[in-house]
């Protein structure tokens, strides 16, 4: 202890210093008590409760050492941290923990202290100032806004190539169409939230209105899948505007808990109209896709139809069901995406830029903001339709469980985190966010768990969403001339500006 | 008649516990104007610290019940206002001037979070434990009977809503409240400071809703790590209903709330009883957006 405050470049507050980080453990030690040193535990004789205080003491040293370190960054001890950090990190990997979660934050805690000495060593300052993160940050953005150009016909290409590369497995193709899914719901949801600045919570009773809509127009009627795909976008944007048509009035927050109602109102609608329904057992023995409607995936298809593999000559194969819902998932995510490229550029989109910028001055200049509004809520609700019926043919079988509101937080973080109204950030959000769990798969129990965390994680560290950049998609004046990121990233960076005050009011 | 009692008394009950989660939503609704989603989480929290207590306490051999619920009741508050100090300082304080949709997808991540941690610690399992306070105070010659329970719910709500009144109205850490509710900046000012007193309100609203998560669980007796959600959006709804921002109007809001639920559940079948509830928050909505006690809000560009 002497040897580092002798070579320290001025004395450290050890007082002070100790005694934040006594506080910070304390608290940790309150939050670790009942929780974690405390189990209840199933006993035959009812309730027990079992003590983990090696837990709890594993819990409070890791966080007392934790803020001890962030203190000594501050005071300017960088370089002894980073060693000690970095050691601890490594420890991580050798040392048992009573829990592997601990072992976990002991391995991440001592990561992040390290990343923040790091730089600290290089700014000279131990963190960097929101403005300065927010900048840079805006820049990254404008750069891939630009690069977007030619990124997304590469990655539109690189996903219609993937089922043919020796990659692509059955479980690697599930996994690319639920991915898909989700980037198409996040688009969908993008034209409310990014477009239209209408915070929806209640996205996936559109998601649940138009799978049940094909589930049970093929149950009762017998109808096939592409009948059944417009009538599912058609109901499902009716549910929209009839949501849409009382509630569109509301403010912001307000907006937002009436549609979390509206989503758990179709669940329970779902939940208890058994008779109707199927009730919390759900539909099964949804029937799958037809190929256009001219052939089957089956190897023996019935009567009448013919075979997929014999129609092209081919080789029966599970898989070209897989590659066709693969495919048809693309397609329809596709469309989505170019829809909202080009409604944008339309009276409309740029109606629902100005919207979100500022309700009540689009209201002067006589835009009809509810009809504005409910065409955004609308189109939104369809393209959820859609994705919906595509989600229960290709599940075979749904139930309300599907449609919580988990999964429309899941949507909604999916927009907010890739930056809302930006189409790559969509894409890339949906990557970390389902992409990631499902790579670890085996962390089964704390996969949530992190999810919410790096919800939070996020949120701290970029406010705005990972590739927010919020130019007007059509200028009066045009572009300014100069460099490709410099006035963009300016511009970006106004304009967030200009957000935050809007809508702190 | 009998049974109208019956309900109304179930339905009183129930609206005190709504009401004191809904407090803490429209306090924190009030000064900082977000919606704080993991407040619902902070409830279940509480009803576990309760439960914990509870069993800690058994263990350690104290069976005077009076003095259990006396532990368990200042346990839960104290244990639960760490949770509500921790999840402001953590999810919300880094993002006050962000963007108004960052402190709601924190909330949303702080919510799951809080979940998913109280699952992996706790179990999956739903927790059921035996009547604490048993026994009926019955009425009218046995038409009506009131647990006890329901009784003392209303009871502790009454007694704390008073202390808390008088918290808000006569001390100058209410004053101060009243002060940042109204206008951050100049608060800051006039000296008042302002992270503290944010802090604060969310500790008192972790407390209250930690009385509710102790008496759901002596009422019903039975809690998992799930009831945060569903209750959470109801106080919301109550909250709303009452007019946000407004303390009685919370209050009041969770008692129309837990009687229509009641009387929904007594006369019609529980099933369609959620239904009923989001229905009125529709209606409320769109007929009186301000809530029952709340003020008119100005709009302007």
């Amino acid at each position: 202890m002497t040897a580092i405050s002798m070579s320290s470049p001025r004395a450290i507050a050890w007082p002070a210093i100790l005694k934040e980080a006594a506080m910070t453990a304390f608290v940790a030690l309150l939050l670790t008590i009942p929780l974690v040193g405390l189990r209840t535990v199933d006993r035959p004789t009812g309730l027990g409760l079992e003590t983990r205080w090696n837990e709890v003491a594993a819990a409070v040293g890791l966080v007392f050492l934790g803020r001890l370190g962030l203190c000594l960054i501050r005071e300017g001890h960088a370089v002894t941290v980073l060693v000690l950090a970095a050691a601890a990190t490594a420890a991580g990997f050798f040392i048992a923990m009573p829990t592997e979660a601990l072992r976990v934050i002991l391995i991440a805690g001592g990561a992040v202290i390290a990343i923040r000495a790091i730089l600290a060593i290089r700014t000279g300052r131990s963190k960097l100032s929101q403005a300065e993160r927010d900048k840079r940050m805006d820049h990254i953005a404008a750069q891939v806004q630009h690069a977007s150009r030619w990124l997304g016909p590469i990655a539109v290409v690189v996903a219609l190539a993937f089922p043919f590369t020796p990659l692509a497995d059955r479980q690697l193709l599930d996994i690319g169409i639920l991915l898909l899914t989700y980037v198409m719901l996040g688009w969908g949801l993008n034209i409310v939230v990014g477009l239209a600045g209408l915070l929806d919570l209640g996205y996936v009773a559109f998601y649940a209105v138009g799978a049940y809509s094909y589930a049970l127009l093929a149950h009762y009627f017998g109808f096939s899948f592409w009948v059944c795909l417009p009538l599912a976008g058609f109901l499902a944007a009716m549910s929209g505007v009839l949501l849409g048509f009382p509630v569109l009035r509301l403010r912001g927050d307000y907006f937002a808990i009436v549609t979390l109602g509206f989503g758990e109102i179709i669940r329970i609608i779902l939940i208890n109209w058994y008779q109707f329904t199927g009730g919390p057992n759900g539909i099964s023995g949804i029937p799958r896709p037809s190929f256009f409607g001219l052939a089957d995936f089956t190897r023996t298809p019935a009567e009448g139809t013919a075979a997929f593999h014999e129609m092209f000559g081919l080789e029966f194969s599970p898989l070209h069901r897989i590659i066709f819902l693969y495919y048809l998932i693309l397609a329809l995510a596709l469309v989505v995406n170019l829809f909202t490229m080009r409604v944008r550029k339309l009276p409309l989109g740029r109606a629902w830029e100005a919207l979100r910028e500022d309700d009540i001055a689009c209201a002067s200049l006589g835009i009809n903001r509810t009809n504005m509004k409910l065409a955004a809520f609308a189109i939104a609700a369809m393209f959820g339709g859609f994705a919906g019926s595509f989600f229960a043919t290709r599940q075979g079988f749904i139930s309300p469980e599907s449609f919580t509101f988990i999964e429309s937080a899941i949507i909604l973080a999916i927009v907010v985190l890739g930056g809302m109204g930006s189409q790559i950030g969509v894409v890339v959000a949906a990557f970390l966010v389902i992409g990631l769990p499902e790579a670890f798969r085996e962390l089964a129990d704390y996969r949530m768990l992190a999810f919410g965390m790096g919800m939070v994680l996020i949120m701290l560290w970029r406010p705005r969403g990972l590739l927010a950049h919020r130019d007007p998609t059509i200028l009066l004046h045009g572009r300014p001339k100069g460099g490709s990121g410099g006035p963009a990233a300016g511009t970006a960076a106004a304009g967030g500006q200009g957000i935050a005050g809007g809508s702190a009011k | 008649m009998e049974y109208f009692l019956q309900q109304l008394i179930n339905g009183l009950s129930l609206g005190a516990i709504y009401g004191l989660i809904a407090i803490g939503y429209t306090m924190v609704y009030g000064i900082i104007g977000m919606i704080n989603f993991a407040h619902g989480e902070i409830y279940m929290i509480g009803a576990f610290v309760a439960l914990i207590t509870f069993l800690a306490i058994g263990s350690l051999g104290i069976t005077w019940v009076p003095l259990a619920l006396l532990v368990m009741l200042v346990a839960s508050m104290l244990f639960t206002a760490v949770y509500g100090w921790t999840v402001e300082r953590i999810a919300y304080r880094p993002l006050r001037s962000s963007p108004r949709l960052a402190p709601l997808i924190s909330a949303i991540g702080m919510s799951i979070f809080l979940q998913n941690y109280v699952q992996i610690l706790q179990g999956a399992r739903s927790k059921p434990l035996q009547p604490i306070l048993p026994g009926n105070l019955t009425l009218m010659d046995g038409a009506v009977s009131v647990s006890y329970v329901r009784l003392a719910t209303i009871i502790i709500t009454i007694a704390l809503m008073y202390g808390f009144t008088q918290l808000i109205t006569r001390t100058s850490l209410g004053r101060a409240q009243r002060a940042c509710e109204q206008d951050k900046k100049m608060a800051s000012l006039l000296g008042v400071n302002v992270d503290r007193v944010i802090s604060l309100t969310f500790v008192m609203g972790a407390a209250l809703a930690a009385v509710a998560g102790m008496m759901v669980l002596l009422i019903y007796g039975v809690i998992d790590f799930y009831i945060g959600f569903l209750a959470g959006v109801k106080a919301f709804t109550a909250a709303v209903l009452g007019g946000i921002g407004s303390l009685p109007g919370a209050m009041l809001g969770g008692v129309v709330i837990g009687l229509i639920e009641a009387f929904w559940s007594g006369y019609m079948g529980s099933e369609w009883k959620d239904v009923a509830t989001f229905t009125i928050l529709v209606l409320v909505l769109i007929f009186r957006p301000t809530g029952l006690l709340g003020r008119p809000e100005i709009e302007k560009v």
